[in-house]
This record gives structure tokens, sequence and C-alpha cells, in this order.
């Protein structure tokens, strides 16, 4: 963005540094004078807490490595050596592992925000293409990381999420084998794994730099989908979107706090306390909560082939939100019908989320079938069409209007994050 | 429609998802009683009596076929354990013979526990085990307390995440002692198998294990199966988590911390916002 301040050295070793490399501009420039609209709401903060949630899950990652054996005879011992005999590896431990979870829960807040306010569409096509990106890359290492510690669901969810790869055709039986290393998941596939799950986030990092530059070039959406015109429509990134940020952090953060301190396994399932067993399936083996949803869409259809293009399908499709959606009207505070789709859409990702945590019996088969349907059907019939014959209700002109209309300027208070909004 | 239209829909859906739930699922085992444990809530920590009548259990009882692998004996004078002194805690070790070596000669030969050893397993691997108690191999304890759980359903599990249930284990444990009846009528016994109304199935290996009276308490505490359920289901618990009162002391620093900490975020956020919002007019604020 231009027109707003340089930063502007004061320090003697800041000046012969920034003609060097003018590190203190980027800096200020891109979090310190870069104007962000006046009118987000607590819906935004979720950027920065999955900035934040990202460098936990490093910080605590890399300790858990210094503790953790990848080997199929060590690892479940290692962790619980870990809890057990390492200073506070209890703490690390349960950090990290309902750290991933709550990286989830901000990641969906963070992407059903972008649907309701339109955040994907032009100019932001790109970043939203980085973000499922991000989460395409964030579902890999949560899957393998959830592996490493070689309890029984670890080793089954491993055998069964490689074994999809299985109903490609022609070449599947091969890319399976070559994916375990071997003729059935075993100690290669584990340090495959573990050599990935360290790599990965990085990966995520790099990512997430490309993920601000294309949000620093396009600038950030707002409540109303109507771009800042004026200055009058934005306010510095710091201290008015920092401290706002930092606040929900802080919420945030107490909610972790009480999933690790007081309720640590309530996100885990009890077999995974059992070391795996290749000679022994469980009655029931189910993925971590956060790929439910996707889960139900795989096992709701009968051909394996089928389900498992499906399962890609269903995330691989948000890529094309962008154009999927005709509406040139981008937040659904304005697109009355729009919203309530959206709405049945969360509701119905929930039902499939709760459905996949089933046995895949009688009338679950039947549920997550039709809440498949309406799954694509939103993104194929729904989107496209709303567009054409949704009337969507008046734009106000400007950011700084919508905010003066209401009386009071409600928009950079920011209503509770409780329920929908407007 | 309006939001209270749309609203009504995901309840409607909601509600739907529930209904398939109970049609559906028939729970195949009773839930086990919920039990009061001295260490649920955000302040339960171990009772040290309790834990050493369970270990009581453990070594007369369970021990005999059950391994506890992932403990040492100095384990039992860790903090937030059962309190035995470090002398007490090695006193118990010596009563144990644990494998060692090989010596000078290359051979194995056994010698008193000391209180560096791990509890050594009641057999020597998994197929002696199977061999000598008909074919069943009696699981690892180390982690059982949170190896096991049983299914509660929708919405009770959701509710659980704010009253933190988290001893779903210890009531399966005690729940499974304590599950011993007759079968129902026209339920067929597998051979080898007992009636268990708890374990899922119903058909477990393990024989009843304990009867009243059958291990004795010095301090009073009643001799039933009932109570020796809840004081080894304790036992384990400490077992599989025995870092569970460092956590609970430190998880309320941390909570006090942190609401104090996010009050005062708050504050500052209305301080500084404070002039956005009253005056909309307001050139551009600059960064301070």
């Amino acid at each position: 963005m231009s027109g707003h301040p340089t930063y502007q050295p004061r320090s003697a070793f800041m000046k012969w540094l920034e003609r060097r490399l003018p590190i203190g501009n980027l800096v200020y420039s891109s979090f310190v004078a870069y104007p962000t609209p006046r009118n987000l709401n607590y819906w935004w903060t979720f950027g920065g807490i999955l900035a934040f949630m990202l460098g936990v899950q490093i910080v605590t990652g890399v300790v858990l490595a210094m503790h953790y054996t990848p080997h199929v005879d060590f690892a479940f011992n290692s962790v619980e050596g870990i809890m057990r005999d390492v200073n506070y590896g209890w703490l690390l431990r349960y950090l990290h592992a309902n750290g991933a979870s709550f990286f989830f829960v901000a990641v969906y807040i963070h992407m059903a925000r972008g649907m309701y306010y339109g955040s994907y569409k032009e100019p932001r096509e790109v970043l939203w293409i980085l973000g499922v990106i991000l989460f395409l890359l964030m579902v890999v290492t949560g899957f393998m990381g959830y592996v490493l510690p070689w309890g029984q669901m670890s080793f089954w969810a491993a055998t069964v999420i490689t074994n999809l790869f299985s109903a490609i055709p022609v070449v599947g039986g091969s890319i399976v084998t070559w994916l375990w290393g071997g003729f059935a998941v075993g100690n290669p596939t584990l340090n495959r794994f573990y050599s990935l799950h360290y790599l990965l986030p990085f990966v995520i990092a790099g990512v997430v730099v490309l993920h601000i530059w294309a949000l620093h070039v396009a600038g950030q959406n707002n409540p109303t989908g109507v771009e800042p015109k004026t200055e009058k429509d934005t306010v510095a990134f710091t201290p008015y979107a920092t401290i706002k940020d930092a606040f929900f952090v802080g919420l945030f953060c107490i909610v972790l706090a009480w999933f690790i301190f007081y309720i640590p396994n309530y996100l885990g399932h009890s077999d995974n306390y059992i070391p795996a067993n290749p000679g022994q399936t469980p009655t029931h083996i189910v993925p971590e909560w956060y790929y439910l949803p996707f889960y139900a869409i795989l096992r709701g259809i009968p051909s394996k082939l089928l389900g498992v293009t499906a399962l890609a399908a269903s995330i691989i499709v948000l890529a094309f939100m962008p154009w999927l959606d005709t509406s040139p009207v981008r937040s659904a505070s304005y697109r009355p019908l729009y919203r309530q789709f959206l709405f049945i859409f969360f509701a119905a990702v929930i039902g499939l989320g709760y459905l996949g945590s089933q046995e895949p019996t009688g009338g679950y088969v039947i549920a997550a079938r039709i809440l498949t349907i309406y799954y694509f059907a939103f993104f194929f019939v729904i989107l496209p069409l709303l567009g054409l014959f949704e009337k969507t209700r008046p734009l106000p002109n400007s950011i700084s209007e919508s905010v003066l209309k209401k009386g009071v300027p409600i928009g950079a208070s920011g209503p509770p994050p409780a329920g929908a909004r407007g | 429609m309006n939001r209270h239209h749309t609203r009504a829909i995901a309840f409607a859906l909601a509600g739907l998802l529930c209904g398939f739930g109970t049609a559906v699922s028939a729970q195949e085992a009773d839930a086990p009683p919920r039990l009061h444990w001295s260490f649920s809530g955000p302040f339960g920590i171990y009772d040290q009596a309790q834990l050493q009548r369970g270990f009581k259990i453990y070594r007369e009882v369970c021990s005999s076929c059950h391994s506890l692998k992932l403990l040492s004996f100095r384990n039992l004078a860790d903090p937030g354990g059962p309190g035995f002194t470090e002398a007490q805690a090695a006193a118990i070790a010596a009563t144990f013979q644990v494998t060692d070596g090989p010596n000078d000669q290359g051979q194995m030969f056994q010698r008193p526990g000391k209180i560096a050893d791990y509890f050594p397993p009641p057999f020597p691997n998994d197929q002696a085990a199977r061999a000598a108690l008909g074919g069943k191999l009696p699981p690892d304890m180390s982690t059982l307390a949170k190896a096991r759980s049983y299914e509660w359903g929708f919405p009770w599990f959701i509710l659980d995440a704010f009253t933190m249930y988290q001893e779903d284990g210890p009531d399966y444990i005690h729940g499974i002692l304590n599950g011993y009846t007759d079968p129902t009528p026209g339920f067929v016994l597998p051979p080898g198998g007992q009636y268990n109304k708890y374990f899922p199935g119903h058909a477990i290996g393990m024989p009843k294990p304990l009867s009243d009276g059958q291990v004795e308490y010095t301090d009073g505490t009643p001799t039933t199966v009932d109570q020796y359920g809840r004081d080894v289901a304790a036992f384990l618990m400490w077992a599989a988590e025995p870092t569970l009162d460092a956590r609970k002391r430190l998880g309320f620093q941390v909570m006090v911390f942190l609401i104090v900490f996010s009050a005062l975020l708050y504050f500052t956020k209305k301080r500084v916002w404070h002039a956005v919002l009253h005056d909309p007019d307001l050139e551009k604020p600059r960064a301070a």
C-alpha cells in the first residue's frame, strides 16, 4: 500500500542498517502503519490467532522432537517418557496435542469468516487460494502428527488413510507401497511421517508469508465488503489492530488452557493410550475430530474411488469459490439468501462431523449422504445461481458511512462473536 | 426468512441428527456409574491414602497377571503420588525379584529390586502370559485408566467439556470390577468368558478378581468390592497420569494470569479505540 508513512530510523545503528537492508521499514509498513479498515470485527482476529498458534506448535514441537524416538518399538514409550520423566513434558505434549485441535478451531473460524464476508472475491483470489493450500498442508501435518505417538488409533488411522490411495486405478497399489516404504504400515512409514511432520510446519510458515504478502497487496476485506476509499475508512494496524488481536489471543488462550489443564484428553481417543498392535483392529476407527466432516463424506459414498474423489473434491472445491460465486456483492450482510444458505452449509458441515464420529450404519449413512449432497450443491448449484437471482440489499457508500449510520459506530467496536452477526 | 428462520433450520437439522443418533445406536454395554473422585474438577488432587490402598490391591491381586511396565519404584515416592518415602519405596522394590545381567559370566541373574528399577512384569513375555492364562493377554496397566472409556453419547459429551469430566477411565474400571453379574436371559456366554454388564460385548476374559474382604485394610476403610474398585481405579489413574496434581496447580496459576492479562488487554483496547469510536470524523490516527 502506498501513501502511509514510512519508517524514519532514529538511532545511528538503524540508520546504518536501513541503508543496507530496509528491514525496519518492512516491519513498520507491514505491522505498524499498514492501514486496516476501521470497522473490522472480532472475527478478523483469527488470522493473528493462527499465526500465534503456528508459533506455539513449532516451539513445543521442536522441544518434543528432542525427546521423541521415531521407531515402532520405542515411539509409544518415548511419548510416555515425555509425559512422566521430562520436566514439564506433560505440558509440552498436552499443549502440542490440544494446540493442534485449536489450530483447526481457529482455521475453521477464519475460513467461515472469509466465506461469510466474501473475502475470497476479486481481488483476493490468490490470497484465498493460498489459504486453501495452507489448510491442506495443515490437514497433512496434523494427520502425520497424530500417527507419531504410535497408539492404536495412530496406527489404524495411518492404515486407513494411506489405503485411500489404493483406490486410484492401476497405480494405486504401487503408490500405497511407496508411501508405506514397505508392504504394511511399519517403521519406514513412521520414520517418514516424523520427517515430514517436522518439515511441513516450516513449509506452512513459508506459505503464511505469501498469504500475508498477498493480504497486504490486496488489503483486508471488512464486514461491509466495501473497499476503503479515504483515509477516514482506515486506522493504523498498530496500535488499533494489534491490541484487538492481542485481546482475542488472550481469550483464545483461556479456552486453550481450559483444555490443556483440566480436560487434556477430552479431544483425544482413549484407544491411543493402547500401544499400536497390527494384529488387533479397534472396534471403531475414527480420525481426529477436525477431519470428521470429510471422513463422513468419504464413508457416505459406497464406491471407494468415488468416496476418495469426493473427499479430495470437498477441500479442493474451496479454491474455486471465487469463480463459483457469481455475485458482485461480497458481504453476506447484504446478501439475505446467501446468508441463509451459508448458515445451513455450516450446520451441514457440523452435522457431517457428528456423523463422521458414529458408526456408518442405517440412518447415519442416509443422513451423511443428504448432507454431502448439500455440501456440493452449495458450491456447484447454489453459489452460481444465487448471483443471478438474489436481490441484494443496498451497500453503504463507504466504510465511514456504515459506521456513522448506525448512530453508535458499531463497526469499530465489533459485536461480540456469539452466534451469527447482522 | 430472517436470522431466526436460519437458526431454526440449523437447530432442526441438529435435532434431526440427534434423532438419528438415538434411533440407531443401541448401547452395547451399560454405562458404568459416574463416581465422585478426589481428583476430579479444577482443584481435584489424588488422595494419598487411597493411592496407597489402591497400590496394595495392585500388588496383592492385579500384579499376578497385569504388568505395570512404565512405572518405576521411585515413582511411588514422587510428589503427587501415593506419598511413600524414598526408604519405603526402596523397601517395596527390595521385595520384588528383578532380572538383571548379563553378568561377567554372561548369565542373566535375579536380584532384589532397587528403587530405580521398573516394576517387573509377571510373565517374561506376552506368549508366556497367554500360555498361562488360557490364551488371554492381560493388558499392561501403566496407561489403562486413560486407555479405557465408554460411550455416553450426544449431547452429554458436549456438556462434559464444561463440567471437566475426565474420569471415564476410572469409572469404567470401577464398573468392570463391580459388573460381574448373572448373564441376562438368553445371553450365550462363549467358553472361557465371564459375564460383565459393563464390558463391551459382555464376555470378559478376566474372572472376577476381587471379592469382599479379600484385601486387608489397616485404616478402617470398608473392605468391599465397591471400595476396592474405587481405590484401585484411583491408583491406576495416578499410574496413567502421575502429573495430574502438578497440572491442576499450574493450571490455576495460568488461568488467573490469563484472565487478568486479558482483562488488562481489554481495557487497553477500549482506551486505544476510544477516540476512533467517539469522533468518527477524526483524521486517520497515526501510530503512537
